[in-house]
């Protein structure tokens, strides 16, 4: 593996490379692909966290623990909630905050406070062609020119390597408490609808998951009048209960230890209840239905999970591949005038194609 | 300003345009002279050219007719939503066809269980909430011209709002597209789910102010209304203070909804011309938070003890809608009152928090080595400047001036770790200022980006990137040069 300690380091090697690259910051979720190993992990440190702007900036290579542990000593998070995959994929090594943008890795709270793309304010990268590239900074608001930063989050590598981040963080809420019931999908879509800021609604274990949280005060009226208006019987888990809950969703702890392919489905919420019933295989759902963890044994069923997601509307990502064959690719394919784009995105960014195997 | 010298060949054949575009669009097509005065500007009334053309499509397929044609001909194409872009973003070349989205204001699909709405773009902000207000639901981003302007303008520049604190700006309210490539080809971008499988086409689409494809149809996210709000305003002797109780806001956890800002020439102006009964002070914050009465109560209970921390010259909570609205009356009229004052210009660079009282401070001493008046009324929780240059456009030379001094200003939030533009954009506004901000290898990127959508650049082609920058890259690859006597004249 090889290691770059800075920038101008990388943008030299990027511009004189013609094989593929795998590059990476700690390897743990799956997203690299094939060619000699590259570590950003070097590109390591917080530059700037500015707690009264919600503000804070770090080499992509900082460790997550190293940034959550700064947010948390100012009282502030990373309201996204990105999970780890280290459980669910048996990988191990330091999650870092720039595969956390590379991948827009976000949690349960995703589906009220927005994705790992949404927090990002600003990037720095190094492109295919070894150009060292800016864009967005570290404000809340800023529409100065393209918004090369949601291209690059969740580009999975495909462009280049990121090699600064700028993020929006949010203080951590006094109080958190949820709701744990019956109902399912129906539920959580009123959960959501409802007026009292439902910030997780999932399905894991065979119970309905709602989490609310803010100040102490607003929480005991909200949980009051969302039980209320749900109706049905509510166990209520407070503190400590109720977070390792949400970790165990955000990771996907009820599949962690067992054997076969995990597919991650982005799917109309409304229409969860129907892909579930079509494949009728294991299950964790978050985001109100919108989000839908499948374990598949034997040969990992690619062709109908795909149909179903194509005929319901959304996209569905083979996080691990079990007993898939090795032709199937890990992302929903796109339509031709998307790939079109895509293609020549990749392209123009990479046109030696180093990153190729990414992704 | 400078705008690209129109195609001679693409004038010598309008007639031609002219009849395929009505060929295929019968009834839509405009090409009097009278009528396309209509068209000749946006909201950035400085500057005014007639297009060659304006088309105002029913549907996508129109949409993509009119493209396809105009791409055959290589005539540029300039999209328009309501024409209320405060950056020119919409402004014409003579040898340009505007594409308005005007007639296409349907609602498609309305799904209150997934929290989602699908709509023809060319509808205004507000009505996006009135189509689902009576179910509780509300679309969440709010600019101040949002009674007018279109979603496919919102798109474009990715607008923003008073209350985007909490709920964020068009970008993380949008879900999905349809989009019309300057090719003619239609394609679909996201949908009712969230996150994109590949690259996020959808995150640089957004904010791309019209140079990557027409936006005709969107996703959007709909969100239940919350129970009620309640603002509180509070006075300081100093700017400086008032600075420093928002950070302690927002350092103590509280999320307001909005915390907006005023400098003492925004109040006196705006309390002249609205009589909401604020305090004269140095610097005024109106601060809203949402939820049930009892929350409201609970929140601000908290703002207040952290508000009388910082010794507030006032401190007055709106006990009843009636009053809410009178806290909100002067804010809401900020830009009228300056209205009264004279001309203005309206500037939108966004700082870190933390800068706020040394840029307020630097912005004062600008304007006062101009001989200008400049009045603050912004969005301080997240650090989006509004500074509003006042100035006489029949005094000859001031509107140079006031440019000038916007230049500085917006330089300054550069420097000060911030940007040029927080929601309206850059259009042609602050085209040339991008350098400031960015350095080549940055604006090559992004110019790389719209050679992918639109290889010979004929899609809102002048906008955005300094002229020289894109000029290799422009149709016809003229060099830009300096037009008309005065820049009302292009």
């Amino acid at each position: 593996m090889r290691e770059i300690g800075s920038e101008e380091e990388l943008a030299e090697l990027l511009a004189g490379r013609n094989a593929p690259l795998s590059v990476g910051g700690g390897f743990t979720r799956g997203m690299t692909g094939e060619g000699e190993r590259l570590s950003a992990a070097g590109l390591t440190g917080i530059r700037l966290y500015e707690p009264g702007a919600l503000t804070l900036v770090a080499g992509a290579g900082t460790p997550l623990a190293e940034v959550e542990a700064a947010l948390a000593a100012e009282g502030q998070r990373l309201a996204f909630e990105p999970m780890d995959h280290r459980g669910l994929l048996g990988t191990s090594g330091q999650p870092t905050i720039g595969g956390v943008v590379a991948g827009n890795v976000s949690g349960p709270r995703r589906v009220v406070a927005g994705a790992a793309r949404d927090f990002c304010l600003g990037v720095r990268f190094v492109d295919g062609r070894g150009h060292v590239v800016k864009n967005g900074g570290r404000v809340m608001k800023n529409v100065t020119g393209y918004d090369l930063v949601k291209l690059m989050a969740g580009s999975r590598g495909r462009l280049g390597v990121i090699t600064e981040v700028s993020l929006k963080v949010l203080p951590v809420p006094e109080t958190e408490v949820t709701l744990a019931g019956e109902g399912g999908v129906p539920v959580l879509a009123a959960a959501l609808g409802s007026p009292f800021e439902v910030t997780g609604a999932a399905v894991s274990g065979g119970r309905t998951l709602i989490r609310l949280e803010g100040l102490a005060e607003s929480v005991a009226y909200r949980q009051g009048a969302l039980a209320a208006r749900l109706g049905g019987d509510w166990e209520v888990l407070e503190g400590e209960a109720s977070a390792a809950l949400w970790r165990g969703v955000r990771d996907v702890a009820p599949f962690h230890g067992k054997e076969g392919a995990v597919w991650r489905v982005a799917v109309r919420p409304g229409r969860a209840p129907e892909l579930l019933e079509a494949l009728g295989e294991e299950a964790v759902v978050d985001w109100g239905g919108g989000l839908v963890w499948l374990l598949v044994g034997g040969d990992g069923r690619a062709e109908e999970v795909r149909a179903a997601v194509e005929r319901l509307g959304g996209h569905a990502t083979l996080v691990r591949r079990g007993g898939v064959p090795a032709g199937v690719p890990a992302l929903q394919p796109e339509p031709a005038g998307v790939a079109r784009l895509t293609g020549g995105l990749t392209r123009a960014f990479d046109p030696r194609g180093i990153f190729a195997g990414a992704g | 300003m400078q705008m690209p010298v129109p195609d001679a060949a693409v004038l010598a054949k309008t007639a031609q345009v002219v009849a395929r575009l009505e060929a295929a669009l019968p009834g839509a097509v405009i090409s009097d002279p009278v009528e396309l005065r209509a068209y000749e500007c946006d909201a950035l009334t400085a500057y005014r050219c007639p297009p060659l053309a304006a088309v105002l499509p029913r549907t996508t397929a129109e949409v993509a007719a009119a493209m396809r044609i105009c791409s055959e001909e290589g005539v540029p194409v300039v999209p328009r939503g309501a024409g209320t872009s405060l950056a020119g973003g919409s402004l014409p070349t003579a040898d340009s066809v505007i594409l308005g989205l005007a007639r296409m204001t349907r609602v498609l699909e309305v799904d209150y269980a997934d929290r989602v709405i699908r709509l023809e773009t060319g509808r205004t902000n507000l009505s996006v909430t009135g189509a689902v207000e009576e179910a509780g639901f509300f679309y969440a981003p709010d600019p101040s011209s949002q009674l007018a302007c279109a979603i496919a303008g919102n798109i474009a520049m990715n607008s923003g709002g008073a209350h985007c604190l909490k709920y964020g700006v068009t970008t993380n309210n949008l879900l999905g597209l349809t989009m019309v490539t300057m090719e003619g080809e239609v394609v679909e971008i996201g949908g009712p789910w969230m996150d994109a499988p590949g690259l996020d086409l959808l995150g640089v689409i957004c904010g791309s102010e019209g140079q990557l494809g027409v936006v005709t149809e969107a996703w959007l996210r709909i969100l239940p209304k919350p129970e009620g709000a309640r603002p509180v305003l509070i006075g300081f002797d100093s700017s400086e203070t008032a600075g420093a109780c928002v950070s302690a806001i927002i350092r103590a956890g509280l999320l307001p909804v909005a915390i907006e800002f005023m400098d003492r020439p925004c109040i006196e102006a705006t309390e002249a011309f609205s009589g909401a009964g604020y305090p004269m002070c140095e610097a005024l914050l109106i601060v809203e938070v949402e939820g049930s009465p009892a929350e409201i109560d609970a929140q601000l209970a908290r703002i207040g003890a952290i508000a009388r921390s910082f010794d507030p010259v006032e401190l007055r909570e709106a006990a009843d809608a009636d009053e809410a609205a009178r806290i909100w009356m002067g804010r809401k009229s900020a830009f009228g009152a300056m209205g009264q004052m004279g001309d203005y210009i309206c500037l939108d660079g966004t700082i870190p928090v933390s800068e706020l009282p040394m840029v307020l401070r630097r912005i004062g001493e600008l304007a006062a080595a101009r001989g200008l008046k400049v009045a603050n009324v912004f969005h301080a929780g997240d650090g989006n400047m509004h500074p509003l240059i006042i100035f006489d456009a029949n005094a000859p030379g001031q509107l140079e001036e006031a440019e000038a001094l916007g230049a500085e200003i917006l330089t300054l939030c550069v420097e000060a770790g911030g940007c040029l533009t927080g929601e309206h954009g850059v259009g042609v506004e602050k085209r040339d200022l991008m350098a400031v901000q960015y350095g080549e290898a940055d604006l090559e990127a992004q110019m790389a980006v719209k050679d992918v959508f639109d290889p010979h650049w004929l899609l809102n082609p002048a906008k955005v990137f300094p002229l020289g920058a894109s000029e290799r890259r422009r149709q016809g690859g003229q060099p830009p040069v300096a037009v008309g006597d005065s820049p009302r004249d292009i």
